[in-house]
């Protein structure tokens, strides 16, 4: 009897599961094929689908093939890293806002492709870009070693974040006070996290890590579910606490690395999306698809308003970033009405 | 859940408290360190000027390139002062009223809130009075601290230093992106902003310093008042209210004189991170954890910090400088670190 109401239970959760999650990626598809639409000139979806399948279209093949198709897929990959990497950090660490790049990982990246184009002076893209994914990976061993004592323990793993991107900050600052003004139009890219000048070069090695990382990440998913009930459950419980983690900072941190390389470090994307798929998705599941999903449509959405809503071209780490600002006063005054916790 | 907790404090319990004389000698040294940091901000500069070329200059040498340096060199070296003993005073005062080891102008984001403000002022409403920066940083440094006080607070646990700074963090990265909105569309007023957000005492004029010198005194003023009050706040909420301390009362009062402190160092020097979370815990070192000591040894402390920090930057990258603020966050995140990894874990 009781079996029976915990299994139609279950099966009712995953129905809801799926439903949603499908409801997401029609969504994201949608802001997919308007971002492709939509701009200076309109291009009706007949247009858009004939440039796709490889037919000449007089100006719409340059304006949708060569800028905004590489730039719709450009923002859908990186708000899915951002956000399933975004999750899987808040997740681990019981903290909704330990998201990656307010910890301080994006940071390294950042330090270094500024500095490799103040200072180096390289001009090439994949350079930087190259050089951002090995300073992402090493900042984040950094911060491990660093919070390593007795064990890793979350708490420590943040404020040490916290504390290495402070230092990284200071030394972008130094080196953008004295960038000339052609490396500073370059360097701010690094900064706020853009979509500008997106080619398929730049997509291809995040798509490349997204296929490798992800399955990673969803192979860990149960455990790092049962990592939310804290370290000496989840260990009571068979879960390998030390390895999982080290496996799921690994695959979280190269998906970071290489979204920041290609775009730079898209403000709060990885902090919103968890919460935002966990308000739709409620208890029914994973949340790692769901807030990959949600990074993406976040990201395609907040490129169009960053684009086309006002009259100067913002790049859209500036908008994710203001709606972050009214993400946290949301949290303020939910959480005033209702004594939720964080 | 998981909550950092401050090491007891050896003062706290079995040690006798420390005697005046020793506190009194420290102060001593404290304040010799400080003479000597203000006479080598003044020798030392990005351009080499001999002493005996100094010393002319202060008995009376008209001409020459020592007088020169000195007329640069002696506001912004009573700037740095000012600005570092400031800073110093803050941070004590916010570790005592949020009883947070972490507690930093700039780890809890109230510069960033201080630098939203200007800008917008500067953008929106043509703000271009100096005087006005100085009230407008102070709404904003005031704003940002109960903005990130509040949601540091959610939750179970209260403002643990984890979420404290974890919000600090958030809401400086949510200014920052709203600083950049603001400014994007707004050349001009852009270029102004990048040198004046790293933070910085290169500018510094006899006209600035007799500004901000009135808001920093009553600042000043109210932090002292309160250090008795602060000294009850150790002990903790209840047993304060127990002795008969008005905790919320001298929670605020504190908070604001602290508040003026910040906006007023971060209109005049823009957001320098640090120093208000090293000094702190130095003082203690030196002085103990009575805050009628620990306050006046962190303006000193601070005013020292602060000056070294300055000529460093102007010596290590001749000819040009290093900000004093990018000097201070070099220095002090790995003390942060440090302090992070001393404090223990505790599972609760």
């Amino acid at each position: 009897m009781t079996a029976d109401v915990v299994v139609a239970g279950r099966v009712r959760r995953a129905r809801h599961w799926r439903l949603t999650v499908s409801i997401l990626a029609v969504a994201v598809v949608v802001a997919f094929a308007l971002s492709l639409m939509i701009g200076r000139t309109f291009y009706g979806p007949e247009e858009v689908l004939r440039v796709i399948a490889g037919q000449t279209v007089p100006g719409a093949s340059f304006t949708v093939g060569v800028l905004r198709l590489p730039r719709a897929v450009l923002g859908m990959l990186v708000g899915f890293a951002f956000g399933l990497a975004g999750v899987t950090f808040q997740t681990m660490l019981r903290n909704a806002l330990a998201a990656p790049d307010i910890i301080g990982i994006s940071s390294g990246a950042s330090a270094a492709a500024v500095f490799a184009i103040v200072v180096l002076q390289v001009s090439s893209a994949t350079t930087a870009s190259v050089l951002a994914i090995v300073a992402a990976l090493v900042t984040a061993a950094l911060i491990y070693v660093l919070a390593y004592k007795d064990g890793i323990v979350g708490t420590r793993l943040i404020l040490i974040g916290i504390g290495i991107s402070a230092i990284l900050k200071s030394l972008v600052s130094y080196m953008i006070i004295r960038a000339a003004a052609w490396d500073l139009q370059t360097a701010m890219r690094w900064l706020t996290g853009s979509l500008n000048g997106a080619t398929w070069s730049r997509a291809l090695p995040l798509a490349v890590a997204i296929a490798v990382f992800t399955p990673v990440l969803l192979g860990q998913a149960r455990h790092l579910d049962l990592l939310r009930l804290g370290d000496d459950t989840a260990a009571a419980l068979g879960v390998r606490v030390g390895r999982t983690r080290l496996v799921v900072i690994l695959a979280a941190v190269a998906l970071i690395a290489f979204a920041t390389a290609a775009a730079g470090p898209v403000a709060f994307v990885a902090l919103l999306s968890g919460p935002i798929a966990a308000r739709i998705v409620g208890s029914a599941g994973s949340l790692l698809v769901p807030a990959g999903l949600v990074g993406a449509l976040l990201v395609l959405v907040s490129d169009l308003i960053a684009q086309y809503a006002f009259g100067t071209r913002y790049p859209v780490g500036v908008i994710t970033g203001v709606v972050g600002a009214l993400y946290l006063v949301f949290l303020l005054v939910r959480v005033n009405r209702s004594g939720g916790s964080l | 859940m998981t909550t950092l907790v401050a090491p007891q404090r050896s003062s706290d319990v079995a040690t006798p408290r420390r005697p005046v004389t020793a506190r009194l000698a420290w102060l001593g040294v404290v304040a010799v360190a400080l003479l000597l940091a203000a006479v080598a901000s003044v020798a030392f500069g990005s351009r080499v000027v001999s002493l005996h070329e100094i010393v002319s200059a202060f008995t009376g040498a008209e001409d020459g390139i020592g007088q020169a340096a000195v007329l640069g060199r002696l506001p912004r070296t009573i700037l740095a002062l000012l600005v570092g003993a400031t800073l110093g005073l803050a941070g004590t005062v916010l570790q005592a009223v949020t009883r947070n080891p972490l507690a930093d102008p700039q780890v809890l984001g109230i510069t960033s809130g201080a630098s939203l403000f200007v800008v917008a002022a500067i953008a929106f409403i043509g703000l271009s009075s100096p005087m006005a920066y100085i009230w407008v940083a102070i709404a904003g440094a005031t704003v940002a601290a109960l903005f990130v006080y509040a949601i540091g607070s959610l939750g179970r646990g209260g403002p643990t230093p984890l979420k404290l700074a974890l919000a600090g963090a958030a809401t400086s990265a949510a200014f920052t992106a709203l600083v950049s909105a603001i400014l994007l569309p707004r050349i001009e007023v852009m270029d102004d902003f990048r040198f004046w957000e790293i933070g910085g005492v290169g500018g510094a004029t006899y006209a600035k310093v007799a500004l901000v010198a009135p808001f920093l005194a009553v600042g000043t003023l109210i932090c002292l008042v309160s250090a008795r009050g602060l000294n009850a706040l150790a002990l903790g909420d209840d047993v304060a209210a127990g002795l008969g301390e008005r905790v919320l009362r001298t929670r605020l009062v504190a908070a604001a004189g602290a508040f003026i402190l910040c906006g007023a160092a971060t209109a005049v020097a823009g957001p320098i991170g640090f120093v208000g979370l090293v000094v702190p815990h130095a003082c203690r070192l030196l002085v103990g954890v009575d805050h009628r000591w620990l306050l006046p040894c962190s303006a000193l402390v601070g005013a020292t910090l602060l000056t070294v920090a300055d000529v460093v930057g102007r010596v290590v990258a001749r000819p040009s400088e290093v900000d004093v603020g990018i000097v201070t966050a070099l220095v002090g995140a790995p003390v942060f670190i440090a302090i992070v990894r001393r404090l223990k874990v505790r599972a609760l």
